[in-house]
């Protein structure tokens, strides 16, 4: 990184704690810090709700994917969101700001009882700590192995080993600066500016690299059909990358994962609520579905053409990557070293594997001169605080109202919760990057705990379907349905197997009764058997135990509550006209690219 | 409550913008070999300072639509055309 970089870099850290002062002023009630005093404009809690989401794990990962699976990884955005962010803003968020809830498990409590707000308030606290801290830990890693920037310490006279510690630090601290300071608002229009920043590093990378290319039919020309069609050869496992039939793939990922993460997830659903008023809470998802049905082409194209370059082991002289020594990879993704040895790292049948998680890394350091170096890796980094700052903003909030003031000491003053909400900030941020060292230390651990908040989050959505939308749902069957569901995901992935992986963590450890081509598949089917189980046990236990009052759930279930006004807009920017715009331009791509 | 975003974001993609475009006019042209000879911190920085002379004009526009309404509580909505 040269001079011109770091200005770059540096103005974009004033500006994320400029935001943060600025708001500081006006923090004065707790619903003003946790919930962004209910008064943010649609569009913006509409960009919110879609940068939250899109931490450096998203766009690393999904350049990672777009390299080893091609445009099929388009459905992650196409047929694993769109759909849900509709349903959300059309049929869900009438309850969730109807009902007034602070968050997703107040309206558990509301809906239901304690012990199902308990149980989702605690697994979701836990889940976002930890989920915070491995993706603190990939970024830092992340730029451990690009050593961009690796200059800064040797002109501080450190050790550029140190580089780890160094970004884990400096951005847990501007994180926690600017929401510390301005709460869920400090978090939400930092995730606006995060946005712009994000679409201005990556579209000029886009550009040039299917400049390079030869455009689109430069790439399918060689790439051949298998990494250029979303939906062909998805008619059997075996003949498409993902190693998934559609109907696993519709069902898994369309239906039972991407409703539960969108629909459910408060950390997407918090910035809806926080918006100003119902139309512009239900236009909140809408809206950030727009860019979202977009996105493939910023984030997952790279990855393409990353893999569709001849390969080449030059790099840039000023990016002093290491990588260049090492044998040769495939198109400009370099293969994966062993952190101890320096070696390749061998998969199963002995071949060097790639590192698909730089593929996006290495675009921009081999398109992109000094300058626009700067803006890219500038997105980078704001892509992995608006992440962050998603999942702080979501666990002070839960941590204060669901737990704090639930459990721990209710009725205290309004003050004191405010001070809670910032206290939190500080150990949750705390726990995040212990999270993070243990990561660095005892990877088998976090693997184990993604694998088991996958258990917990894989039925949430049959609970929320059934609860907002037949009121005979009680309390008893939601709860015994969650635990049900969490259960079978668990005793599935034990019985089964993706192919020629081996019995333990990616499953088998109960015995192996089926094989799946791969572990998105397996991922799927779990998550299929997890809601199914679900659905069916909340519904036969509601049924044994007695009815809930209708009277209190009004403004919580479908059929006993008015339709929300609609507001005079205009008839382009009304929630069904966006809704239909959206689904519309989604069923589009997917023809373009089938 | 708080600020209207588009204020900051106006100013941080003008300021963005001229960085790049001050830099792509005066760096030397052999620094765009890799990208494809073409002067990306120079087109690239012209395209944001116009998102961000958009974003700040927008928001000048917001502040006034504020201040005027502020100013005339009781007058009776403007019937438009």
């Amino acid at each position: 990184m040269t001079g011109i970089d770091w200005l770059i870099l540096g103005l974009y850290f004033a500006f994320v704690l400029g935001i943060g002062v600025a708001l500081k002023g006006s923090m004065k009630t707790s619903a003003d810090f946790f919930l962004a005093g209910r008064a943010i404009p649609a569009w913006v809690a509409g960009l919110a709700f879609m940068s939250a989401n899109l931490g450096a794990q998203e766009v690393i990962g999904m350049g990672a994917s777009g390299a080893k699976y091609g445009i099929a990884t388009s459905h992650f955005y196409w047929i694993g969101a769109i759909p849900a962010m509709v349903f959300v803003g059309i049929f869900m968020m009438p309850f969730y700001y109807g009902s007034r809830a602070r968050s997703v498990p107040e309206y558990l409590r509301l809906r239901f009882d304690e012990k199902t707000r308990g149980l989702n308030a605690i697994s979701f606290a836990i889940m976002t700590i930890f989920s915070s801290g491995i993706s603190m830990y990939a970024i830092a890693k992340l730029i451990q192995t690009l050593h961009v920037f690796d200059g800064v310490l040797q002109r501080l006279g450190l050790n550029s080993s140190w580089i780890f510690d160094f970004a884990i630090i400096i951005s847990a601290i501007v994180v926690l600066v600017y929401t510390f300071l301005g709460g869920l608002s400090s978090a939400i229009y930092n995730e606006v500016l995060q946005f712009f920043l994000i679409v201005a590093g990556f579209l000029p990378l886009s550009y040039l690299g299917l400049k390079n290319v030869g455009g689109w039919s430069g790439l399918k020309a060689t790439l051949g059909p298998s990494y250029t069609h979303s939906w062909a050869g998805l008619s059997h496992a075996n003949t498409n990358r993902l190693g998934v039939e559609w109907f696993g793939l519709v069902m898994g990922l369309g239906f039972v994962l991407s409703f539960g993460y969108w629909c459910t997830d408060f950390l997407v659903v918090q910035r809806a609520m926080a918006a100003k008023s119902m139309s512009a809470a239900r236009r909140t998802p809408l809206i950030g579905a727009f860019p979202k049905m977009l996105f493939p082409f910023l984030v997952i194209l790279p990855g393409l053409i990353a893999i569709a370059l001849p390969t080449q082991p030059a790099v840039p002289s000023h990016a002093r990557v290491v990588v260049g020594a090492e044998p040769p990879g495939k198109g400009i993704i370099p293969l994966k070293l062993d952190a101890t040895s320096g070696q390749p790292m061998l998969d199963k049948d002995g071949k060097p594997q790639l590192d698909y998680d730089l593929a996006v890394p290495s675009m921009l350091l081999h398109y992109f001169p000094p300058g626009m170096l700067g803006l890219g890796l500038t997105a980078l980094l704001a892509s992995f605080m608006s992440g962050m700052a998603g999942n702080v903003t979501a666990f002070n909030t839960v941590w204060t109202y669901d737990i704090y003031q639930s459990y721990i000491r209710p009725g205290a003053t309004d003050a004191h919760y405010l001070w809670m909400g910032r206290a939190s900030t500080v150990f949750g941020i705390a726990f995040s990057i212990a999270a993070a060292y243990m990561a660095n230390r005892f990877n088998n651990i976090m693997d184990m705990l993604q694998l088991v908040f996958a258990f917990v989050n894989a039925p949430l959505f049959a609970t929320f379907l059934l609860g907002m939308f037949w009121k005979r749902t009680t309390g008893h069957g939601a709860f015994a349905g969650l635990l049900a569901g969490t259960a079978a995901a668990a005793i599935h992935h034990g019985l089964t197997l993706p192919a020629g992986a081996v019995v333990g963590i990616k499953g088998g450890w109960l015995a192996v009764t089926h094989t799946y081509p791969s572990e998105m598949a397996q991922n799927f089917w779990t998550a299929i058997y997890a809601w199914s189980t679900c659905f069916v046990v909340t519904i036969v236990v509601s049924l044994l135990t007695r009815a809930p009052e209708e009277s209190k759930l009004v403004g919580l279930v479908y059929s006993l509550t008015p339709k929300p006004e609609e507001e005079p807009l205009a008839w382009y920017a009304r929630p069904a006209s966006l809704a239909l715009m959206v689904l519309a331009g989604t069923v589009l791509l997917n023809i373009i690219f089938w | 409550m708080g600020i209207d975003i588009r204020l900051p974001l106006g100013i941080l993609f003008l300021l963005l913008g001229s960085i790049l475009v001050v830099y792509g006019a005066a760096s030397n042209p052999s620094l765009y070999g890799q990208s494809l000879g073409i002067n990306v911190n120079l087109y690239w920085g012209v395209v944001l300072l116009a998102f961000g002379a958009l974003m700040y004009a927008l928001s000048r526009r917001g502040a006034r639509a504020e201040t005027r309404a502020e100013n005339i509580p009781q007058s009776p909505r403007s019937s438009g055309h």
